[in-house]
């Protein structure tokens, strides 16, 4: 396997890194991985393409982007062995969850050495089209938002909101203390990405996360001023 | 003292009304936390099954260690299947069960109100409908409260208690102890569609389906993102298997009936999967398919 960084990995820290690279000597995979993971794999088929076709599998590190962006589409028929993926966060914190994001006609060989090397690391793995906000994102930010907006409208205390959630449902954790994880500015940037990306009212950040987000910038501001 | 009468007075027999999964629920934890249990349903055996499916429970229980045969024996003897309302005339507490029509619950509350002794409560699990307008139908308003347990109920431990617009102090403060008598974990909610619970899981799992209609990816798929990624024990497909379509039918027509949020609104496939019989764990297949419909836990 060769992992080709360019900038730094979302999924893996550099100890996973070296387990990743461990687990399979299996020179027909290649991973980009970073920050421009995407541009990276543009920039290396412009250069090394004649390479391609000795590999069975290509991943892409994706963030909150769609896959399409670096391969292309084709009416509803676009796939080959590249696959994205992104290992979900909490926070800073990775979970066990990898989304690993499959185009219409992705090859069925290649998702299963996907698959085959995630588990190895010990991952969770879900396999989902390539759409904004893939699985986890799609359900969570609409969640988060209607517990922020009815935390205002004065439904329950946010302790008894995450109480009753953590008791009725046997969540680990209620919405709040979910957020209060995540970041609430953090939140707020990544539904509005989707709110954008979906066209869909629900995405829209609630209030609350609006007001940590431009807390957020004025204290940046602030640092680059002094 | 009339209301120091009524505060303490302990729930020691009540009734459930609808043996359904959450009938049946609610029945262990009342029997188990010592109550004499009658169970009423107007579908022929449905009473007894669920009495069945209480003894499957409670050997599972048995079988780990976590309560003796005695105990078990005396939990069972507590349960009774009854086949007429003029059973219950002598009971401290009703809860309903019934599926969520407003119109039904009424007409059951109504049949209830002629028979039950004045002092009896009437409780409604509703998870969906105003406790305020089902009371409203019942006869006795005062004496109404919403006790809303959650699936399963003989394993979740949280009670939402929502009081209605007439519901008097003593009434609450008896259902109150009364959950708590039984081991429950009560949490005082508005009377507001959904209450808490519901309020927010009814649109989550309808997201979910949502994402399968469009492709987005498979139940089992979603089911494995959800529990890796937030740590829950059930993912949205496993949770709606054992609700039921058919239940998440009538939760969606409620809270969307009341609402008018587009979350809530039912999606088309959960219809069609109710015409073709898949109801979910009860029909042995919904967006997972089940070699047994035992109840949870069983």
């Amino acid at each position: 396997m060769t992992i080709i960084q360019a900038g730094q990995s979302r999924s893996f820290s550099e100890d996973a890194l070296e387990a990743l690279a461990a687990v399979k000597s299996d020179p027909s995979m290649l991973v980009f991985l970073g920050a421009q993971a995407g541009a990276s794999y543009q920039q290396w088929m412009q250069a090394e393409s004649s390479q391609h076709r000795d590999l069975t599998l290509i991943l892409i590190e994706l963030d909150l982007e769609c896959l399409g962006q670096y391969t292309g589409e084709s009416q509803g028929l676009e796939g080959s062995k590249v696959l994205g993926f992104a290992r979900y966060l909490i926070g800073q914190k990775p979970t066990a969850l990898v989304e690993l994001v499959r185009q219409p006609g992705s090859c069925e060989q290649a998702i299963a050495k996907a698959r085959n090397c995630f588990e190895t690391l010990g991952l969770k793995l879900a396999i989902c089209a390539d759409r904004p906000g893939r699985i986890v994102d799609r359900l969570i930010r609409p969640y988060l938002n209607a517990a922020l907006r009815r935390l205002d409208e004065g439904l329950a205390s946010a302790k008894d909101l995450d109480a009753t959630l953590r008791m009725g449902l046997g969540y680990p954790h209620g919405p709040i203390a979910l957020l209060d994880q995540m970041g609430l500015a953090d939140h707020a940037k990544r539904s509005s990405y989707l709110a954008q990306a979906l066209g869909d009212v629900d995405f829209i950040p609630a209030r609350r996360a609006q007001v940590a987000l431009e807390r957020e910038k004025q204290s940046d501001g602030s640092r680059t001023q002094s | 003292m009339q209301a120091n009468q009524h505060s303490t007075q302990q729930v020691q027999k009540l009734a459930i009304i609808g043996a359904g999964t959450m009938g049946t629920g609610i029945a262990i934890v009342a029997a188990r936390g010592g109550c004499k249990t009658f169970i009423f349903d107007h579908r022929a055996g449905l009473a007894e099954r669920a009495i069945d499916q209480a003894k499957i429970f409670l050997d599972r229980s048995v079988n780990k260690g976590k309560m003796t045969v005695h105990e078990r024996d005396e939990i069972i003897d507590r349960m009774q299947a009854v086949d007429q309302l003029d059973q219950l005339a002598d009971v401290d507490l009703v809860i309903e069960a019934v599926f969520e029509s407003l119109q039904v619950k009424h007409e059951v509350f109504q049949a209830l109100n002629q028979v039950c002794k004045p002092s009896c409560l009437f409780a409604s699990n509703t998870s969906t409908i105003s406790i305020t307008e089902i009371a409203g139908g019942s006869g006795r308003d005062d004496r109404f409260i919403g006790l809303h347990f959650c699936l399963p109920a003989q394993l979740m431990k949280l009670v939402e208690v929502s009081r209605g617009l007439n519901t008097s102090d003593e009434c609450f403060e008896r259902a109150w102890a009364f959950c708590e008598h039984v081991g429950q974990r009560p949490v005082h909610t508005q009377d507001t569609p959904g209450f808490v619970l519901n309020y927010f899981l009814i649109p989550f799992n309808n997201d979910a389906i949502r994402l399968v209609e469009q492709g987005v990816a498979s139940p089992a798929d979603i089911d494995v993102a959800i529990k890796a990624a937030l740590g829950y024990a059930m993912g949205p497909f496993e949770l709606l298997d054992l609700v039921g379509m058919d239940t998440q039918l009538l939760l969606c027509e409620a809270m969307h009936g009341l609402t008018h949020e587009n979350r809530a609104a039912c999606p088309p496939l959960v219809k069609r999967m109710i015409a073709a019989g898949r109801l979910g764990k009860k029909t042995g297949i919904g967006f997972h398919r089940y070699s047994d419909q035992k109840i949870f836990g069983a």
